[in-house]
């Protein structure tokens, strides 16, 4: 440990506020918008997601289809990989456990999966990481439609994981047999993205 | 090619070599830090700071200085109010202190002269220090495609490296500089003046014609928009990449 000369820190909130927040986060009241290029405009009647595995589709829905499936409410802390920490945000959408089962899926057909979103980003996720009310399709935050700032009409909700993992704007969910880089980590972070262990960067362990 | 497999993740001790300050609330400082493994214009760095008892707090920045491969590596921190790190390095930080810093980080929004092709360059604020980043290393390179810049600031003693963007203004004829002053500009001001909009973009050419790369970095509302206007005139999405910080701040407190 190499002490900073002169540093105190702000220390910010109680000790329950740190003790929530992983290793090199802080703590921010507000909801910062960090994106690779410009806002993605999709329109609902154009809008559809994909459930797919190599070149079959096993499901596929319409805005309209898609609302009417099982919502669920998570609140959870989110974690942005450039160290911003939010508590307590409020999320409402379709768990993928719901939409598994709306495909007809006893189980996902792979353990691996990569997400493709509205603009070309796209994240890979361990579908351990997706299954048993771990993560949602978010279409609503705080009881309001998702902005598209902030990846509405329907963004990924992983947030257990850095918030790059909670891909805005996403249409297609690809299982794959092998976990492959999305577009974060071709650029060197990391492949999974625990915040916990402070998974920031290839290389972090 | 960096290999940002191995160099992205280590920790590194940097000296402060040298602080300078830019504006009344700019400082750029100056880090030595051995085996840094170089970087692209437009890549950030984290830096780590550890209080007696243990206390970490760590912050993601800008790098300032151009593509290298030496041990300097320049950082220009803008003071936001309150700020737990940036408060710490504008009044504390002194030179021959030691700081723990790692990186280069990003890769998407940085330019390479491997890929040498038009660019637009639009800023807001402290927004300019990636693109500073990558003017230095496109002059350093020998760049020779078109670029143009478009610095938003509020008055003129905001402007952050004014008189560096002069002179490679000057000297580079493919490098065409523009600066707009949003609320005060001084009698006999020659930019432009008010919030960048659509004709003004269209004014200083900033259209798609070529299919230049486009770099917008600035507040978060202030990207927002002007990323809006570049799509609405043509551009494709795909090449306009962007860096956003909060309103107040909040990223790079």
């Amino acid at each position: 440990m190499l002490v900073t000369r002169g540093f105190k820190g702000k220390r910010r909130g109680g000790d329950a506020d740190r003790l929530r927040l992983p290793p090199g986060q802080f703590l921010t009241p507000e909801f910062p918008v960090l994106t690779a290029g410009p806002t993605q405009h999709t329109k609902l009647n154009n809008w559809s997601l994909v459930l797919q595995h190599g070149g079959s589709i096993l499901g596929k829905w319409s805005w309209e289809q898609f609302e009417a499936l099982p919502q669920t409410e998570i609140t959870s802390d989110i974690h942005c990989v450039t160290k911003w920490s939010k508590f307590d945000t409020r999320w409402r959408g379709v768990t993928i456990d719901d939409l598994l089962r709306a495909a007809g899926l006893d189980a996902a057909p792979t353990d691996f999966l990569l997400a493709h979103c509205d603009g070309g980003y796209t994240t890979n996720l361990l579908v351990a990481d997706l299954i048993e009310a771990r993560a949602m399709i978010a279409t609503h935050f705080d009881d309001l439609p998702l902005l598209p700032s902030h990846g509405g009409p329907a963004r990924l909700l992983v947030p257990h994981l850095y918030f790059c993992k909670s891909a805005k704007w996403v249409r297609r969910l690809a299982f794959r047999d092998a976990d492959s880089p999305g577009f974060w980590e071709s650029q060197g972070y990391h492949l999974r993205g625990d915040p916990w262990r402070e998974q920031r960067y290839e290389g972090d362990q | 090619m960096i290999d940002l497999t191995t160099a992205s993740a280590q920790w590194r001790v940097a000296t402060v070599a040298a602080i300078r300050n830019e504006t009344a609330t700019v400082k750029t400082i100056t880090f030595d830090v051995p085996g840094w493994p170089g970087h692209l214009g437009g890549q950030h760095v984290d830096l780590r700071l550890t209080a007696e008892d243990g206390y970490v707090a760590q912050r993601s920045y800008s790098i300032a200085s151009g593509a290298g491969s030496g041990p300097l590596v320049e950082l220009t921190v803008d003071a936001v109010p309150d700020g737990e790190v940036s408060g710490f390095l504008h009044e504390e930080l002194r030179v021959g202190d030691q700081i723990e810093i790692r990186g280069p980080i990003g890769g998407y929004f940085a330019w390479s002269a491997a890929h040498d092709y038009g660019l637009l360059l639009i800023a807001g604020g402290s927004g300019i220090v990636p693109l500073m980043s990558m003017l230095r290393s496109r002059d350093a390179a020998g760049a020779t495609q078109p670029a143009r810049l478009l610095y938003s600031s509020r008055s003129i003693d905001q402007i952050i490296y004014r008189s560096e963007l002069d002179r490679l203004a000057e000297q580079t004829a493919q490098f065409t500089l523009t600066h707009t002053l949003t609320r005060n500009a001084p009698s006999g001001w020659t930019g432009e003046r008010g919030r960048i909009d659509r004709v003004m973009l269209t004014r200083w050419q900033f259209t798609p014609a070529g299919d230049p790369d486009v770099y917008v970095c600035g507040p978060t509302a202030f990207v927002e928009t002007i990323a809006e206007h570049l799509v609405g005139m043509g551009h494709r999405a795909s090449n306009v990449r962007t860096e956003r910080f909060g309103p107040t701040g909040a990223i790079r407190t």
